[in-house]
């Protein structure tokens, strides 16, 4: 169910800065929505979320059900070295959601 | 103490505009510490056609380096149910301070938005959206 799309150049340079955008595939269910029938859908978001790059947090965020669904993150780090960005994270529902990309680093 | 050092304190305190730094969320990761106004900008357009999905962008001015950086980013929305919208971590590993994604609104309102420092300051920057059609409490 979790799906998401990583943004990232094809490849950096070494120092460069690289920006990274990501979209989650999650309703981010506010709780407040009534069903057709007339029953509240519970509340369920993603509350937290962490990007590691070659196993180094870069970016971590606690969202709330504030943040649209899909939600979009758009952040920068600096290339290093080619190595994989992993995304993380946990929604309402326990659910866990992951997602890799792999940055060249030229 | 003298009226006129009583109004200097005052105003030593640089109350932020923005938001008022007794407000229980704000307090909650502040612990009364003054917020300043600057440093921090938060853009978001001014009209939103409907509150579902408003982009936004805050970019905070800091070196980013491992001495000074920025910690986190606080969103508050003022008349959203959930009012704690999102926090960003960034730490000295984020070479730049500008984060963007997409919030809903419930309705024409200020957002606010806060940094806090890795000298332990806050610094904060408000935005006011015109919204035509707000999110979360329609049909409900």
């Amino acid at each position: 169910m979790a799906l998401a799309r990583i943004d990232l150049p094809d490849e950096a340079r070494r120092g460069e800065l690289v920006e990274v955008r990501i979209v989650i595939q999650h309703p981010m269910e506010t709780g407040f929505r009534r069903a057709p029938q007339g029953e509240r859908v519970p509340r369920n978001a993603i509350h937290s979320l962490v990007c590691r790059y070659r196993g180094i947090e870069v970016f971590r965020a606690t969202l709330s059900t504030g943040i649209a669904a899909n939600p979009f993150l758009r952040f920068f780090l600096r290339a290093t070295q080619s190595g994989d960005l992993d995304f993380w994270w946990l929604d309402d529902d326990e659910v866990q959601g992951s997602a890799k990309a792999r940055l060249n680093v030229t | 103490m003298k009226r006129r050092e009583f109004i200097g304190s005052l105003t030593a305190l640089a109350v932020s505009p923005h938001i008022s730094t007794t407000d229980p969320l704000v307090y909650s990761f502040t612990k009364g510490r003054a917020v300043q106004a600057g440093r921090i900008k938060l853009e978001i357009p001014p009209l939103a056609e409907n509150g579902h999905s408003v982009a936004m962008t805050v970019t905070v001015d800091s070196p980013m380096t491992p001495s000074e950086h920025v910690r986190a980013v606080h969103l508050i929305a003022e008349k959203n149910p959930v009012r704690d919208m999102a926090v960003f971590y960034l730490g000295a590993h984020c070479p730049r301070a500008e984060v963007s994604s997409r919030i809903r609104l419930n309705g024409s309102q200020q957002v606010v938005a806060i940094a806090e420092l890795s000298d332990g300051s806050f610094w904060s920057d408000a935005a006011y959206v015109e919204v035509r059609e707000a999110a979360c409490t329609d049909g409900g």
